[in-house]
């Protein structure tokens, strides 16, 4: 099965790195993404505090563009859309399921769909990377990808809010174990963590600062304490705040720990074997080599 | 207006004891009420169940950010369903939300607070009550901006015109992390974009003014 991509902007910029990873992942997984060709923002949190139409019809428009590109390709099936960044994840899974249930809404994104010569039905599934791992390809292949073993790295698997919560199919929104199950397959050890859909602050990092930096120290300096030696997410703005802004919290609050932030794609890469040239791992503020150095960059795997 | 923290506990605001002139200033009069507003968000946030709220708390309890919050997410439900339109489009708390959809979740009546809170800045902004230079709006509408003029948000340009009305200063303040961005390659100068740039335009304007057609 071939899988449409949606990168949003993040992933163009300081998302980099989970762009990079991810693309090689599926590659090595077999699983190839073909990028929608011409998507938009899919407008964020922002764009909803503006108009409630405008941002509907803005993310119904890769909805659209999926549906478009899978009528013209020759495989048949329902579409599938991944969206790797948890807000486009959740923006699209929310327009779908919006449209569907209120039909004033629906009117509108329609009328403004068909103004671009564009038709949405509701068919395409919107998937997040996490789902598509642990569901499609499934924990024996990507064990059987594996060439190092991760060796006992004590990881806390972060989920942030926006993946699970609150139209995800595919995990709890409580207790998410979605990515435990796939650290734990690559021989690394998942913390129990109570803060791991804990909001980070989003974009109050950059608005009202003290308390943005304020959220996020909670979940470094606790991440720490409970003995993580890395941090993974699978969102960039959870990723950037954590990481990017890691100094500047540091001089905040004096209890702040250092501590390497990646995402699940590049440690996933680390275990299956791939350079870290081309897992983005130079792009990190923090480097993460010092903790893979401590289980010998991970054994290697004797089949 | 938010007390910077160092380290330890939560900064939490040291409730003040009203003196009788602080109770008369916060005495609402009927008159002052808007009877309509609860009906109106409730209808735009599909907050149907916005009047099933039964005040539990629960979502002022999961809230990361309620501490810092002048209402808590409980009473901005109360509030709205009894009318005070203008002291809680005035409210710190709709535009402290980051959208982490915990209460929505946790809601026991299902009442999707997440998208009231979004009514709610639906509404603030279009009548254009928040602090002129207030950060989260400016962000909202600078991003709002980019994204109708190229059709994807571009970090670099969006965040300059924010500082540049907010604050210039903090301009400053985030030069060292720009800095490092530049250096990894994660801040990028390629300008993203759709390739017709009036289709998003097109698509904007169609579907509001289908929306304003609604009754």
């Amino acid at each position: 099965m071939s899988y449409w991509y949606y990168p949003g902007c993040s992933l163009k910029s300081n998302g980099g790195p989970y762009e990079e990873s991810l693309l090689a992942v599926f590659r090595e997984l077999d699983t190839p993404l073909w990028e929608l060709d011409d998507w938009n923002c899919c407008g964020a949190t922002s764009y909803m505090s503006i108009d409630e139409a405008q941002a509907f019809s803005l993310a119904a428009r890769n909805l659209a563009l999926a549906e478009q590109a899978s009528r013209q390709s020759p495989e048949k099936g329902t579409p599938q859309l991944v969206a790797p960044c948890s807000a486009c994840f959740l923006v699209l899974t929310k327009t779908q399921r919006y449209v569907k249930q209120h039909q004033d809404l629906a009117r509108q994104v329609h009328t403004g769909l068909r103004a671009i010569g564009l038709d949405y039905q509701g068919a395409v599934q919107v998937r997040h990377p996490l789902d598509v791992f642990v569901n499609d390809i499934g924990i024996p292949r990507i064990r059987k990808a594996m060439k190092r073993s991760l060796d006992g790295l004590k990881v806390a698997c972060y989920y942030g809010c926006q993946v699970v919560r609150p139209f995800a199919t595919f995990d709890s929104a409580h207790n998410p174990t979605s990515m435990d199950r796939l650290v734990e397959a690559l021989d690394a050890k998942p913390i129990p963590w109570p803060l791991k859909t804990r909001c980070c602050g989003g974009t109050l990092t950059g608005t009202i600062r003290d308390v943005g930096l304020r959220l996020s120290q909670i979940l470094l300096k606790d991440a720490a304490q409970r003995g993580a030696e890395v941090v993974i997410t699978v969102c960039p703005l959870c990723q950037f705040n954590l990481e990017c802004y890691q100094q500047e919290i540091a001089r905040t609050f004096r209890d702040t720990p250092r501590l390497p932030v990646l995402y699940l794609t590049q440690l996933m890469g680390k275990a299956f074997g791939i350079p870290d040239a081309a897992l983005g791992m130079r792009r990190l503020f923090v480097s993460p080599e010092p903790a893979f150095a401590r289980h010998q960059g991970g054994q290697p795997v004797h089949a | 207006m938010f007390k910077r923290t160092t380290g330890g506990d939560f900064a939490r605001p040291v409730p003040r004891i009203p003196g009788p002139k602080d109770i008369r200033r916060h005495i609402a009069y009927e008159s002052e009420l808007d009877p309509t507003f609860g009906e109106r968000i409730a209808r735009k946030a599909y907050g149907e169940k916005l009047f099933s709220c039964i005040q539990c708390g629960t979502c002022s309890g999961t809230c990361p950010v309620s501490h810092y919050m002048d209402y808590t997410p409980r009473k901005i439900i109360a509030m709205i369903r009894e009318g005070f339109r203008d002291e809680v489009l005035h409210c710190v708390t709709i535009w402290l939300c980051a959208s982490c959809y915990a209460c929505t979740v946790d809601c026991p009546r299902e009442i999707k607070i997440t998208d009231v809170m979004y009514a709610l800045k639906q509404e603030a902004m279009s009548q254009g009550v928040y602090p002129s230079r207030f950060s989260i709006p400016v962000l909202a509408r600078e991003f709002f901006r980019g994204v109708e003029r190229g059709g994807r948000s571009n970090e670099l340009p969006i965040m300059l015109r924010f500082f540049m009305k907010t604050n210039p200063l903090r301009m400053l303040q985030n030069a060292p992390v720009a800095w490092r961005l530049w250096r990894t390659g994660r801040l990028s100068l390629r300008r993203e974009q759709t390739q017709q740039r009036d289709t998003i335009r097109t698509l904007l304007r169609a579907a509001k003014a289908e929306e304003e057609k609604a009754p």
